[in-house]
């Protein structure tokens, strides 16, 4: 499990606040998902968690070890994969391993059933060199390095970044499987519709936690109702959509704006159809939405 | 144990499976070597001397004929007055001048010993030395045949006058110095890019966050280099010795010892750069600028040290590639043994603990 109390990380002197004061608790065997743009601070909180970085201020335990003084009891517990981690592109698969087995003090075969399922995918590719693998399968190679030596808490910093969305999906499934196996995952990702696969989430940005919980709770604690609206002219659309004076808030989403109303009275929707008319809109379409992560995450940005 | 060596085992994969760094590794020495050392001897050959003879009797004679059939000489003109000898310097027609006085041959018969003058052009001076070395010899072997038959010796002394360079000392020779050079280049630039390298691919976070001491990751990055550099002052040697024919006149054990040394210090001065470098290239280059530049400046090898400035001759002494050049020279050229150089191999091995010392505290646990 992982605890973490007013947990600060400043760079340049203090100007630059990466983390600040972050508290949050993982229990064991829980999929914990850290979900921010780039620059919100995860990776600081990893480097952090892993006794890479020493923190300015607040204190953090990793299966109730200090990360500041029992930093070489923690090394050897947990299972690390840096968001650019990239193996060593001149070794071939089998080396690699070989190699982060060897480091931890154990052997392939020891562990073989922790990676089995993973490892099975990219054994036909063991003697390939780890540069001329594909992107999905370099994250399997470094994922089965970071689990070779049996970790019981496994951080990963944005797994899937640049791996491709059937990949992605496997990599999650595989998540699934380990945390059954009862290892602690904290995972972060730039990826909102991500979220959704974690147990519990934490948004994160500008190094501050805006909500964690459960990704069902922090839907249904939407406060608004959500309309989906789209026509024919979008640009002008969203003008339009902006200047009605029942607009809350507007943003684009996909191919549709995401919009929520002042007075969420009965007929809203059917007044603003009326107003997009007048305004000469065609082909509108308004329809209730259910709010995801990210619509929860972009009016978290918002207050 | 088995850590350690899996370590040492990946880094030699490394270095072996990159053309360019292999390359750099050995084919730097080899060419170096042979540019360095044809460079040199080509020039020797046929150079063109004077002979200003103000004796004009049978010893003079003698030597001038002895001069004139080694192959390194060309005799330009057999006599000229003393003066037309400047005047063919400036020309630069002549390399070398040999000025036989008056009375030569009586003085030597007369009070078994007599002086002869050798003039240099010294512009050049690894040139003016080695012709003037060449010289002496022709005529200590004149002497020593005269000799053969004579109770008492007879001394032909030789005045060396170098021209436009009177400092001029010993006679240069450029294998302790590309030695020197190759083992700074290779353990520094190697050892730091290989540690950045680590840093730039994010692995160096993955080895941190492990049970390997952060300690016994620099050692196995070191060891394989070390062994390395060892191939690399095995392969000078042989070169120098077969293709150069400059044979180790001193103990190649002491010799192999002394250069374990100066790569453990070349070692430690790279891990001091990737303690501080982020990319390879600030690496490389920090290497180049901070490594190379102060060792072809200050070790003695190109630039003769006694006749810079004081600052710089005190810069100098910090300059490790310095002590090891002359420790190399020592041991290769002169052939003196460990209890000559003994004041040169503890400084060496201060300045290496030093750096060792430094490096090791500086290197970080974490990452920042």
């Amino acid at each position: 499990m992982v605890l973490l109390q007013d947990l600060s990380k400043s760079y340049d002197k203090g100007n630059v606040k990466a983390v600040e004061a972050v508290s949050l608790e993982v229990p064991q065997g829980e999929l914990f998902g850290l979900i921010g743009p780039d620059g919100a601070g995860k990776t600081t909180l990893f480097r952090m968690l892993t006794t890479l970085l020493l923190p300015d201020g607040g204190r953090a335990t990793v299966n109730n070890l200090d990360i500041v003084k029992d930093y070489k009891a923690i090394r050897s517990q947990v299972g690390y994969m840096p968001g650019k981690f990239s193996l060593y592109q001149d070794l071939t698969v089998e080396e690699n391993l070989n190699f982060f087995a060897t480091l931890f003090g154990t052997t392939i075969e020891e562990n073989y059933h922790l990676i089995k399922d993973i490892y099975q995918q990219i054994e036909p590719f063991k003697n390939r060199r780890a540069g001329k693998l594909s992107g999905g399968m370099k994250q399997k190679l470094a994922l089965s390095c970071a689990l070779i030596h049996k970790p019981t808490v496994l951080f990963l910093d944005e797994p899937t970044t640049g791996v491709d969305p059937v990949s992605r999906k496997e990599f999650w499934e595989m998540l699934k499987r380990l945390k059954a196996q009862g290892i602690t995952i904290l995972v972060s990702t730039p990826y909102m519709d991500e979220a959704t696969l974690c147990d519990r989430i934490a948004l994160m940005q500008g190094g501050k936690i805006l909500a964690i919980d459960t990704p069902d709770a922090i839907v249904q604690q939407y406060p608004e109702k959500l309309y989906g609206v789209r026509a024919a002219a979008m640009q002008k659309l969203l003008l339009d959509l902006r200047a009605y004076p029942n607009t809350l808030s507007c943003f684009t989403f996909g191919e549709y704006f995401h919009l929520s109303f002042k007075d969420d009275h009965a007929g809203a929707a059917e007044d603003l159809e009326r107003y997009l008319e007048s305004k000469g809109h065609e082909r509108i379409g308004i329809g209730e939405v259910t709010p995801t992560i990210e619509d929860c995450f972009i009016r978290l940005l918002k207050q | 144990m088995r850590q350690f060596l899996t370590f040492i085992k990946k880094e030699f994969s490394h270095v072996l499976r990159d053309r360019k760094t292999l390359l750099i590794l050995f084919g730097l020495p080899v060419v170096q070597i042979i540019i360095f050392g044809f460079a040199l001897s080509n020039e020797v050959k046929n150079a063109k001397i004077v002979v200003v003879d103000y004796a004009k009797d049978d010893v003079s004679r003698q030597i001038m004929n002895k001069i004139e059939a080694s192959r390194y000489f060309e005799l330009e003109k057999r006599s000229l007055a003393h003066h037309e000898v400047e005047a063919g310097f400036k020309e630069g027609q002549i390399k070398l001048a040999v000025v036989f006085p008056a009375n030569f041959g009586a003085d030597l018969l007369h009070f078994n010993r007599a002086q002869l003058q050798v003039i240099a052009d010294a512009s050049d001076p690894n040139l003016a030395n080695t012709l003037t070395n060449y010289l002496s010899t022709i005529v200590m072997d004149y002497q020593l045949a005269l000799n053969e038959n004579q109770a008492v010796p007879l001394q032909i002394g030789t005045e060396v006058r170098m021209l436009y360079n009177p400092q001029l000392k010993g006679a240069h020779n450029f294998v302790p110095g590309v030695m020197a050079l190759v083992l700074m280049l290779v353990c520094v630039m190697m050892t730091s890019i290989s540690i950045v390298r680590e840093k730039e691919l994010g692995t160096m976070e993955i080895l941190l966050v492990s049970p390997f001491k952060p300690v016994l990751v620099i050692l196995s990055k070191a060891v394989p280099y070390l062994i390395l550099s060892l191939v690399n002052v095995a392969s000078i040697l042989l070169l120098s010795v077969f293709v150069l024919d400059l044979p180790v006149k001193g103990s190649v054990l002491l010799l192999f010892a002394e250069s374990t040394l100066f790569i453990i210090t070349s070692l430690s001065l790279g891990l001091l750069i990737s303690v501080r470098a982020q990319t390879q290239q600030t690496a490389m280059l920090i290497s180049m600028m901070g490594m190379l530049l102060p060792t072809l400046l200050f070790s003695g090898f190109m630039f003769p040290i006694e006749n810079m400035p004081k600052v710089l001759q005190y810069i100098s002494n910090a300059v490790p590639a310095k002590w090891y050049y002359i420790i190399v020279k020592s041991i290769m050229i002169k052939g003196l043994s460990l209890s000559a150089i003994w004041k040169e191999t503890l400084i060496l091995f201060g300045i290496t603990m030093f750096f060792l010392m430094v490096s090791l505290k500086n290197f970080k646990i974490r990452l920042a």
